[in-house]
């Protein structure tokens, strides 16, 4: 995916707004062929990243580097970067192909009628959007409009494509629709991407690489199952996952992790810190008398093996949302959510045993929140 | 008789554009009725109709067995939490809170022990003395059904509610709400585009599209039998999975086979079994990787989700999406074999889209 070369390069950017660090020593790299997603809550700097990235704002200290380039001191006309905002930025009287055609007639870029005609067509066909190239862009609808804001950027074939997110203000159907069109297109366009949200289901369906950023820092980059599996910090796991990750308090008592109502959880090292905060996913927490969740364990014999001693509780929750059920119940001194495939018979008040898949918990340092 | 009824409620506006159809609808009390739908399908109409903010053209809100269509919202005893519930910002939250029963002229200390009730019962009792600004998005939001549901009304209309806050915050509020309609029992109906909000609330979904309901049914019974072939994309992440093809008889046993790549599948026995041009239905679930499938494909892309993964793959009959409970390992464009769990396939009338 990532070619040897990075096509972007950040390094050590930074940016202050007033007393406001915006961006702190960013680090970053994108490859040529490669759809990168920033992933961030609201005021982590996402959007920041991405106007330093396209040039309409200056860095306060370090570089960006296009293709081997030093871009940092260029105009964004310079830099040959398309930006696609949250809010469909298009012209509302005017039909879908002339705000496909206006990128294209932009002082400086001389092109024939023929040449801007077969442009629109090809970005035209490649959204789905040719029936629509008459209509005033005011009667589109949301998906229609975005689609069209989509093509306006990628109608001049940029070197790079930058989206601030694109989907957000789009119905739940169409964003899962609009996801798997834009993995497509850009694949089909092969040009990298940096694609900023803040949706964890966005950013782990549609990275080839994710950078979790917060606070206006990195904390972490790599692969979507890296960093979902192997979070190198407590910020990072509590932000992939849907329903979250469970946390629960856990000290060490008689060579096992013990929650605070004493429930055994797994056996804990000889060596290290006593107190821990132990975090385990929705779909590694075992329902015991559930035949779902044994069909689970027989299909994953390697974790089967590490799986703790069953501790009942009464269930609060069933939430049956078509392909997975959640559960949630008070359970080890927490409040904790449970995921299985398919459905379950159980209804709230019902008790059950649980176990979690000890090989996949997670030790956090409770007070610095790192990996312990 | 049912506790709210919409009898062949329908709105049109001015340019003659119909934004909602002939809706016949019967809510019993103490339900949680979600009205699911996209964008324009006429939910939203219908729930302003309910609550008075919008006049019906024709057709009749009967609440409690009285007729309701002409009395103003505030004659009517119902409660509404919009999508952008703006809090009045110099107002605490207990004043928020109490608003409405203060609108309502009640005794100082009947606004008070309601609203101490209520803020208990949302955890939002240490928030009392804050302003709407030094609040999360999750915090207003439960302030807003707070002041919600401090009235009592017969019936609350919440209308996308939930739509500002992220999926973590969502599926708090949507446990909160849960355990406030099981503690109460006050009829509630619902708006929303997203049909994981509406399986997962719901007692009963009506799913809307162009103006008219398609179907009215348990979450499971849209999900799993959905009316037509509307409901059948719309509900669902990702939608069900459609292959087109007819129904033939082979023996005495019926059989389904795909328009292209022929690919033939016995369907049980006895099921809708007259002949011809249909639609078959399969959920991403219900599709198995096996060697010995009858339906080859070629790995298109992988969506992870976590905790599991949509695989997208392009076959002789289609494109079709695959759950896994991890990645397959497949690079794209390898070849793999699909077979479809025969127990859980839905047939639809190709040409009316309806199920058979």
């Amino acid at each position: 995916m990532s070619s040897p070369a990075p096509f972007l390069c950040l390094r050590g950017v930074s940016k202050r707004f007033g007393p406001t660090r915006a961006l702190s020593d960013v680090e970053l790299q994108a490859g040529s062929d490669e759809l990168l997603v920033v992933l961030g809550p609201t005021g982590a700097g996402k959007t920041t990243l991405l106007r330093t990235i396209a040039g309409l704002q200056k860095p306060d200290a370090g570089v960006i580097e296009m293709e081997g380039r030093d871009v940092t001191a260029l105009d964004p006309s310079q830099r040959d970067v398309a930006l696609v905002f949250q809010n469909f930025s298009l012209y509302p009287r005017w039909t879908v192909r002339r705000n496909l055609e206006f990128p294209l007639r932009a002082p400086g870029r001389n092109m024939t009628e023929a040449e801007i005609g077969a442009r629109v067509t090809w970005a035209a066909e490649l959204l789905q959007i040719v029936r629509l190239l008459d209509r005033e862009a005011s009667r589109l609808s949301g998906g229609e409009m975005q689609r069209v804001a989509i093509g306006r950027a990628i109608v001049r074939r940029p070197r790079l494509f930058l989206l601030d997110e694109p989907l957000t203000n789009l119905d739940a159907k169409l964003r899962e629709v609009l996801r798997i069109e834009l993995v497509a297109l850009r694949r089909e366009l092969r040009a990298p991407m940096v694609f900023v949200t803040h949706d964890q289901a966005e950013a782990l369906s549609m990275a080839d690489r994710i950078v979790v950023l917060s606070g206006g820092r990195v904390l972490q980059a790599g692969l979507p199952r890296d960093i979902y599996e192997r979070p190198s910090s407590l910020v990072v796991a509590r932000q992939l996952g849907q329903p979250a990750i469970n946390l629960l308090a856990v000290r060490r008592i008689d060579g096992h992790w013990t929650a605070s109502d004493g429930t055994r959880l797994m056996p804990a090292a000889a060596t290290g810190a006593s107190e821990a905060l132990l975090g385990i996913r929705p779909e590694h927490i075992i329902l015991e008398d559930s035949a779902l969740s044994s069909t689970r364990l027989d299909s994953d014999q390697g974790v089967a093996a590490g799986v703790s001693p069953a501790r009942e509780t009464r269930l609060k929750l069933v939430e049956h949302a078509g392909a997975t059920t959640t559960l949630a119940c008070d359970w080890a001194g927490a409040h904790v959510h449970i995921v299985v495939t398919g459905r379950v018979t159980l209804r709230p008040g019902d008790r059950v045993q649980l176990r979690i898949v000890a090989a996949r918990a997670l030790l956090f340092d409770p007070r610095a929140g790192g990996l312990s | 008789m049912s506790f709210l009824s919409l009898e062949r409620l329908q709105k049109t506006y001015g340019d003659g554009t119909i934004a909602v159809r002939d809706i016949e609808l019967s809510i019993e009390s103490g339900e949680l009725v979600v009205l699911l739908g996209p964008s324009g399908c006429g939910k939203t109409t219908t729930l302003r109709m309910i609550a008075g903010l919008e006049r019906a053209t024709s057709g009749t809100v009967r609440l409690a067995g009285s007729d309701i269509t002409q009395l103003s919202p505030a004659r009517r005893d119902v409660g509404m939490v919009f999508q952008f519930y703006a809090l009045y910002p110099h107002l605490t939250v207990r004043e928020n809170i109490g608003f409405p029963l203060r609108a309502a002229r009640a005794p100082a200390a009947e606004v008070q022990r309601r609203v101490d009730a209520v803020a208990a019962r949302m955890e939002l009792g240490p928030l009392l003395a804050s302003y709407p600004r030094q609040l999360s998005g999750g915090d207003q939001q439960k302030v807003a059904l707070a002041r919600a549901i401090v009235r009592h009304p017969a019936v609350y209309l919440m209308d996308e509610p939930l739509g500002t806050l992220d999926a973590d915050q969502r599926l708090e509020m949507r446990e909160l709400i849960r355990a406030h309609q099981l503690l109460s029992r006050v009829t509630t109906i619902y708006v929303t585009h997203d049909q994981e909000e509406a399986l997962s609330l719901a007692d009963r979904v009506v799913v809307m599209d162009g103006g008219r309901i398609r179907q009215v049914g348990a979450p499971g019974d849209v999900y799993d039998r959905p009316a037509d072939l509307f409901v059948a994309r719309f509900v669902g992440s990702p939608g069900m999975n459609l292959i087109q093809g007819e129904v033939v008889r082979r023996g005495t046993g019926v059989a389904f086979v795909s328009a292209t790549g022929a690919v033939e599948l016995e369907l049980p026995l006895g099921s809708q079994a007259s002949a011809g041009s249909v639609t078959l239905g399969v959920r991403c679930e219900h599709i198995h990787e096996d060697a010995a499938g009858p339906i080859a494909g070629r790995l298109l892309m992988e969506e992870y989700l976590g905790n599991a993964c949509n695989v997208h793959l392009e076959t002789a009959v289609g494109r079709l999406v695959m759950r896994t409970a991890q990645s397959t390992g497949y690079a794209r464009g390898s070849g793999l074999r699909v077979r479809l769990d025969p127990s859980q396939l839905s047939l639809f009338d190709s040409a009316s889209g309806e199920r058979r």
